[in-house]
């Protein structure tokens, strides 16, 4: 029989390889997938992963994998550490949204002025915005023992409704001929997050989230507040005889995971999103749970699996447009994907034996 | 007999329709959650027996098949993760969250061809007279069958997690696998048998949407009735009645807000449409409130082993 | 050599780009997918039409399930870059990614569905009076409710759904006086369960007709469950449940316009424009009055849409007041289409609020 034997520690050589032999397995599924569905797999294989970097409107879509990996990378940097501390923050995109509200209302309550302070003045308010709705949960875990999973995800809902009467009320453009969605962000430099550098996506959300992974690197490398988060999530026993406190990791790492969802949030409103409106919320705040995993947790596995599936979702665009592949088809490949990445991975930690003796 | 407009008894029975696929589900869930497993792929499963029963029902032109091609599906797709996560290991909570991504573009692509499709109907159980008796005749004698059974199977899986030999084991499975596994029982096993149910039960919470409640195939069509689903069994502390409790008051909520406004209530709506989540939270906070601090699981009634994966070392 | 490689190349690329210009692109893009039986099958249905009017001379390429903002603006520009003559954005919320990409190129013509932003001379924006579709459904609604009570599943506040609300109810009292409507807002424009949740509220509360601004089959379903209570298919025919509850539709027939414009690319007359067509030219289409409707209602809600379409009437045209009682519309006056677009109030004779 085949059986998995622990290895004493995690094999390096497989760590590196375990994406690359999945990518190349996802290659091999998802292109039967579209054989199957009448379309040249090779084509549409090359469409995925290989036009956005090197293909012939590379130029233009390198700079687009920053800028939808941006907000993905820079909150799934927050949801590790309360991952890895045990502590479930499923609803990063309720703080996403959040924080794009408030951070939309500073702005356009200074509007028309124009001043310097504007924008820095938005981003702190915009961080306070997702702060404070990771904040709930951790009040209500800490005070009244109550899951964070189910707060946390409640909250997105009453977040969308905030959205909505924000797009239709509050925030509704006044010129805009009672039509739904704020002030346009482009419309109003001194509020604006354009690109830093033009044609390559880059605007301060995406310069936040490599800020983030560098800061969450050393937290967690050398900083006494990283290794009691990785003991609180390992051994919780452990980490209270250490004298962490659980009521201050459970406010700390919602705290932190919400602000930086909050600042993805207000990133993009101003920059690519450009307004608030019913729709502005796309699900960053779930994909970046995915990318949270996909990254193993590690600040800079989450910098490469973000890219990973910005990867994905742009080339897997293109194959749509190009090629007529149905969305869906996308979709599902995304999930096989994971789907392999996350068997692969076993490797990493167990050998597989074939015909093993057992020990008696 | 009416508050402000609105008829308490067929308030009820709406609720108690409206209910039904995340009930289905979250007993299901609450099972494979009971054994240790976390599987946040609810949603996928659900949309996947959403077009598999509709395809089922459509292709042979009988409702009932429908609902077991819906359970097979979900059980089918279950399966995928319990190989990930039991056999090769890996995280749960990452496998659940890829096996929705894939079930929803499996599904689109399943249901490619078959919009606007209208599938064999199920009628409501014929009570007779029985249907006909004033508040009772509403709330009890007038549904489809799967309403009956989404009440029926959270009563058989309290009573067999709490008396039969096989719900003490899954309990025992749940709380911890190592000991389990010491005194002989097959933990991988357990576990395979109780996310297949899982599946299964999510499956036909799907089809439930697509067979009755709407019914049509359309992309889509379960809109995060499985995340709803996942928080009641959070909100009923992984306790059968509780599930229960938790989705007609969930569902009960969602309807009563719409009968407010169409009964031409002065709430204003925005604050109606958030009030199924608010509340639900309220009452999460009351409940929770009274099982003492402590901040860890067990004054949750959580298992113990929940998300966490087993390998038998020898 | 090199001169041989480098005429080749030229010929190569020039052969290319006559082949290029033979074929006109038009391009689509769509907030939802194309299996939604409602707003996105239509534009997409409208997109086949076009390959059926043009054959060989026409090549159509589309995205579905696009969000608003920054993947619009890129799945524009990426249209745009390859070779898209003209591009349809078909959700409001393209406005500010369609008149972006729309001023990085000139040469691509864009048409953006309800919007009101026509910022550079390549852009237009185009809409249909689904106002008047729902005219002709408040007729049939009015003449066959028996408990005088109509109800109306919105989906967002905005003026185009505060017009349905107000044509409906305006022509609904104009054949019953006694009729009041009842208004649920399911903040969705498409989600099944909830749609059905709000059809069945409203049927508790002894709605007999149904309108919906949402886009699923599920209040007709709902309806379905209820003898006696009727309701119309919404953006689609939703022709799987004639003869009833279905009595009648509203079909959002976006073919015409969009064979209309591609034509006019291909024949270079394509000019900016904003268009807001409705029953006259085919963009909305009463589906088929079942025989459940009683004959001279049939006749009634016929002659209505037929002076609609030859435009001597109009749907909101005088005496017409606001909810609080102040007058909007004097005797015979007809609303422009500026306040149309901008619409935020109830007519008067409707209660309750519209949400902020």
């Amino acid at each position: 029989m085949v059986t998995l034997e622990k290895r004493p520690t995690p094999s390096r050589f497989w760590a590196a390889a375990t994406p690359i032999v999945a990518v190349i397995l996802t290659m091999l599924a998802g292109g039967a997938l579209f054989a199957v569905l009448g379309k040249n797999p090779f084509e549409a294989i090359r469409t995925i992963f290989w036009d956005p970097l090197f293909g012939e409107f590379a130029w233009y879509l390198r700079g687009q994998l920053l800028v939808k990996a941006g907000p993905l990378i820079l909150i799934a940097i927050g949801l590790s550490l309360g991952f890895r501390a045990g502590i479930w923050n499923i609803g990063a995109e309720g703080q996403y949204i959040m924080g794009a509200v408030f951070g939309a209302s500073v702005g356009l309550a200074a509007y028309p002025t124009e001043s310097r302070l504007i924008f820095p003045a938005m981003i702190l308010a915009g961080a306070f915005g997702g702060w404070l709705w990771g904040m709930i949960p951790a009040i209500l875990k800490t005070r009244f023992n109550t899951n964070e999973i189910l707060v946390s995800l409640m909250l997105v809902y009453v977040a969308e409704k905030i959205l909505s009467k924000a797009a239709l009320g509050f925030l509704r453009n006044p010129e805009g001929s009672g039509f739904p969605g704020s002030r346009n962000f482009k419309d109003y430099s001194a509020a604006s997050n354009p690109e830093l550098i033009a044609g390559t996506g880059m605007h301060w959300g995406v310069v936040a989230a490599f800020i983030a992974v560098i800061f969450a690197h050393i937290l967690l490398q050398r900083h006494i507040l990283g290794f009691q988060i990785k003991l609180a999530g390992q051994a919780p026993r452990a980490a209270r005889f250490h004298g962490v406190n659980p009521a201050r990791m459970i406010m700390l790492c919602l705290g932190i995971s919400g602000a930086l969802a909050g600042l993805a949030g207000v990133f993009e409103v101003a920059g690519p999103a450009g307004q608030i409106s019913i729709d502005f919320n796309v699900g960053y705040g779930f994909t970046a749970i995915i990318v949270a995993f996909l990254g193993r947790l590690n600040p800079i596995g989450i910098l490469l699996a973000g890219l990973l599936m910005a990867l994905t979702y742009i080339g897997g665009e293109m194959a749509s447009t190009n090629l007529g592949l149905p969305s869906a088809a996308i979709q599902a490949f995304q999930g096989m994907l994971l789907f392999f990445l996350l068997a692969v991975d076993v490797l990493t930690n167990f050998r597989i034996r074939m015909f093993a003796k057992g020990v008696a | 007999m009416d508050f402000g407009g609105i008829n308490p008894a067929v308030l009820i029975a709406s609720l108690m329709v409206a209910s039904v696929p995340i009930l289905l589900a979250a007993i299901g869930e609450l099972v494979v959650e009971k054994a240790g497993v976390l599987n946040v792929g609810v949603e996928g499963m659900m949309i996947i027996g959403a077009i598999c029963g509709f395809l089922t029902a459509v292709g042979t032109g009988n409702p009932y098949l429908g609902f077991l091609g819906g359970a097979a599906g979900g059980a089918a797709l279950s399966l995928v993760f319990a190989f990930l996560t039991q056999a090769l290991l890996a995280n749960q909570v990452a496998t659940g969250l890829a096996l929705t991504l894939f079930g929803l573009g499996l599904s689109s692509l399943m249901g490619q061809g078959y919009n606007g499709i209208r599938p064999p109907l199920t009628g409501a159980v014929p009570f007779g007279p029985l249907a006909d008796i004033p508040v009772l005749g509403v709330i009890l004698f007038s549904h489809d069958w799967v309403v009956y059974f989404s009440i029926a199977i959270i009563a058989a899986v309290w009573w067999v997690l709490r008396y039969a030999r096989a719900g003490l084991i899954l309990r025992a499975v749940g709380e911890n696998h190592d000991a389990a596994h010491a005194l002989g029982y097959k933990v991988g096993r357990v576990r395979l048998l109780a996310i297949l149910f899982g599946g299964a039960m999510a499956g036909m919470g799907g089809a439930y949407l697509s067979l009755i409640r709407v019914p049509q195939w359309t992309d889509g069509i379960t809109q995060g009735a499985g995340w709803i689903a996942l928080a009641i069994v959070v909100f009923a502390s992984w306790k059968p009645w509780r599930v229960l409790i938790g989705g007609y008051l969930f569902g009960g909520i969602s309807v009563l807000q719409l009968n407010l406004q169409a009964s031409g209530s002065r709430i204003p709506v925005e604050y109606l449409s958030m009030s199924p989540y608010l509340i639900t939270i309220l009452v999460l906070v009351i409940m929770s409130s009274g099982q003492g601090r402590g901040g860890d699981r067990a004054a949750l009634n959580a298992p113990a082993a929940l998300g966490q994966n087993f390998h038998a070392s020898r | 050599m090199k001169k041989i490689l480098a005429a080749t190349t030229a010929l190569a690329l020039l052969a290319g780009a006559a082949v290029a210009q033979d074929k006109t692109k038009a391009c689509f893009i769509y907030v939802g997918p194309i299996g939604d039986g409602g707003w996105t099958f239509q534009h997409h249905e409208g997109l086949l039409a076009v390959e059926a009017a043009y054959g060989d001379k026409v090549e159509t390429a589309y995205q579905e399930t696009v969000p608003e903002g920054a993947d619009a603006e890129r799945v524009l520009t990426q249209m745009a870059l390859s070779g898209c003559d003209i591009i349809f954005t078909t959700s409001f919320g393209y406005m500010d990614a369609t008149n972006a990409i729309a001023a990085k190129f000139p040469d691509v013509k864009f048409e953006h569905a309800t919007g009101y932003k026509r910022n550079t001379p390549n852009v237009s924006t185009y809409n249909a009076r689904f106002y008047e579709g729902r005219a002709v459904m408040g007729t049939i609604a009015g003449r066959m409710t028996k408990s005088n009570k109509i109800g109306y599943i919105g989906s967002f506040p905005i003026p185009e759904v505060i017009q349905g609300i107000n044509a409906s109810f305006i022509h609904a009292r104009k054949v019953n006086p006694d009729v009041t409507m009842s208004v649920v807002w399911a903040y969705t424009w498409f989600d099944p369960a909830k749609e059905a949740d709000s059809a069945k509220a409203l049927i508790e509360q002894g709605v007999d007709v149904i309108l919906a601004h949402t886009d699923s089959t599920a209040p007709l379903a709902e309806a379905a469950k209820t003898p006696g209570v009727i309701g119309f298919g919404q953006a689609s025919d939703m022709a799987a449940y004639k003869p009833s509850p279905r009595v009648s539709s509203i079909i959002d027939n976006w073919a015409p316009y969009y064979v209309k414009r591609v034509g006019a690319v291909m024949d270079g007359t394509w000019a900016q424009q904003d268009s807001w067509e409705g029953i006259s030219s085919g963009e909305v289409e009463i589906g088929e009055i079942t025989e459940a409707v009683p004959a001279e209602v049939k006749a009634e809600a016929e002659a209505l849409a037929a002076s609609i379409a030859d435009g001597s009437y109009h749907p909101f045209t005088g005496p017409l007041n606001k909810q609080d009682g102040t007058p909007w519309l004097a005797d015979g006056v007809v609303a422009n289409d500026g306040e149309l677009a901008g619409l935020g109030f109830y007519v008067e004779g409707i209660t309750g609020d519209i949400p902020k």
